[in-house]
């Protein structure tokens, strides 16, 4: 096991922005996330949290700023499987004719050879993954037949299996069962346990109270930023979405 | 070619093999067949049916100025079949105008330069083999050219494989875990144009867009493996070619349009009584009637 550097920063990105053909979706933001942490990204549809997240995949090309990756750029964090993207249910095809262990081998991609073709490790570590979000009982079922959080878990599996010390989960509570629910929480635990950087985006805010050390607040740019105790209120909700009330997207507060 | 009433099945397949040109063209289209059918998994997947319509179409130009100057008319094919895409995705992020939009009058303009300089140089160009396909007249130039491509094509799919099946999946993580999706996307453009090139000599620059995704839709209908989806797609095109080819010796139809239509009858049949996805759900009528 590598040893963790706690004080060192996992994600820096410094004054970033992403135009698409001239047109701005995200400038000047920052983040810095150390080993342990785990931060929610909240905003609007449209504030930037994919940007955000594409931007530190290297999925998009950043036109202004910094990104470093355990002090790397971008590019290495790729070839080191450092990051692990979460996609969202929507963001993918669900009707695609692929069973929930070939997903999760894709996990393993990056560490294997041209054919990848996997060796005793990676079938082992697709094994592991699939075991820790419990669905060993599914592991030739095409993600078609699957419910939504059986396939949430699929790609969680995923990003267990690539081994990644950075997770970047898009919208990872949207649409699951309580019992997916329940598991990504305690997996969350762990992956804090084993010094794991997380960034979540998400729409529930009573998630982020019960999770987030952290919390970024974007709506284009950061609206706050910092401990979720301190940042997390309801002025500053209000701000990023726009002049609405809190209340009115999480109840009152109880 | 008389259909006599004492035809057996024999016959039927062991008359039209003693003629060397329908050898030639049933190997020949079974190759090619097996190629396009190969790529039409990942087309399909990658929702690129309209991509497959421009390519295919947009190398008539390449095909007649190949000829016209004396090149292997893959070379030109395939210029100007890579050429179009590029031009495509240049217009559509400079302007305001939609992409499927763009495919059509990019695909359509090439189309038609082919055919305008094909009315201006003189030379032994037959228009009707470059629209329609001429699977029985195949020569050995071009034979050798279409088992050269078509080997070429089946590596490179064979080889990327599964870079291909993710980059179609998924390439956000592709790209994440540090596989180059740029590459993956020419190539898979590349295998098109290529495909696009040889699949024309079987059912010609119209209708080889068929060839490129009717496979594949059937196979989807079947499968919930991508590894089978393959194979079926494979297969459903290579028996779509030779029943075509068959069916158009003994009736005396158009060889191309048989082609095409043994693929779309085949389509048909998966669609209506595909196990799990047809309309009458074969499986279930089975377990219905125990």
């Amino acid at each position: 096991m590598e040893t963790i550097n706690y004080q060192n920063f996992r994600i820096e990105a410094e004054n970033i922005c992403v135009d698409y053909n001239g047109k701005v979706a995200l400038y000047d933001a920052n983040l810095r996330l150390k080993p342990g942490q785990i931060c929610g990204l909240v905003g609007m549809n449209g504030a930037g949290k994919t940007t955000f997240f594409n931007a530190l995949t290297g999925f998009v090309n950043i036109s202004k700023g910094k990104i470093r990756i355990n002090g790397e750029s971008v590019r290495s964090a790729q070839k080191d499987q450092t990051i692990a993207y979460v996609p969202q249910n929507e963001g993918i095809d669900s009707q695609f004719p692929i069973s929930v262990w070939d997903v999760v081998m894709m996990g393993r991609y990056g560490s294997m050879n041209i054919f990848r073709s996997p060796r005793e490790s990676d079938v082992q570590a697709v094994k592991d993954a699939i075991e820790r979000v419990d669905l060993t009982d599914h592991l030739s079922t095409p993600i078609g037949n699957l419910s939504g959080g059986q396939r949430k878990r699929t790609f969680l599996a995923r990003a267990i299996a690539q081994r990644a010390s950075i997770l970047l989960l898009d919208e990872p509570f949207s649409g699951v069962d309580i019992r997916t629910e329940k598991l990504i929480s305690e997996l969350f635990i762990q992956f804090k346990n084993e010094g794991k950087t997380i960034l979540l985006s998400t729409h529930d805010m009573i998630h982020v109270r019960e999770f987030c050390d952290l919390v970024l607040l974007i709506n284009k740019t950061v609206v706050a930023y910092g401990e979720t105790s301190e940042v997390f209120t309801p002025e500053n909700i209000t701000t990023t979405f726009g002049g609405i009330s809190p209340d009115s997207l999480f109840g009152p507060e109880s | 070619m008389e259909l006599c009433s004492f035809l057996t099945l024999d016959s039927f397949i062991k008359d039209p093999l003693t003629h060397d040109f329908m050898r030639k063209a049933l190997l020949m289209s079974s190759l090619v067949a097996a190629v396009c059918g190969f790529l039409s998994s990942y087309l399909t997947l990658k929702g690129w049916a309209l991509m497959g319509d421009a390519v295919s179409h947009s190398v008539m130009p390449g095909v007649v100025v190949a000829y016209a100057l004396g090149l292997p008319f893959s070379l030109g094919a395939f210029i100007f079949g890579v050429g179009s895409v590029a031009l495509i995705g240049f217009i559509k992020q400079k302007s305001r105008v939609k992409e499927d939009t763009v495919i059509g009058l990019v695909f359509t303009g090439f189309f038609a330069l082919g055919i305008v300089l094909v009315s201006k140089i003189k030379s032994n160009i037959d228009l009707h083999s470059i629209l329609f396909g001429s699977p029985l007249g195949i020569s050995l130039s071009d034979v050798k050219q279409t088992i050269f491509i078509s080997l070429l094509v089946v590596i490179l799919l064979s080889i990327f494989r599964k870079d291909l099946m993710l980059y179609c999946f998924d390439p956000r993580h592709a790209k994440t875990v540090g596989i180059n999706v740029f590459f993956l996307h020419y190539l898979l453009l590349t295998c098109l144009s290529l495909a696009a090139v040889v699949g024309l000599q079987s059912v010609g620059i119209i209708l080889v867009v068929a060839m490129l995704i009717t496979p594949g839709a059937t196979a989807y209908l079947l499968t919930d493996k991508f590894d089978n989806m393959t194979v079926i797609s494979v297969l459903s095109a290579i028996i779509s070619s030779l029943i075509g080819i068959y069916v158009s010796f003994w009736f005396d139809l158009e060889t191309g349009g048989s082609i095409v239509l043994a693929q779309t009858f085949i389509f048909l049949f998966a669609f209506l009584f595909a196990p799990r996805y047809g309309i009458f759900k074969l499986k279930k009528l089975f377990n219905d009637y125990k």
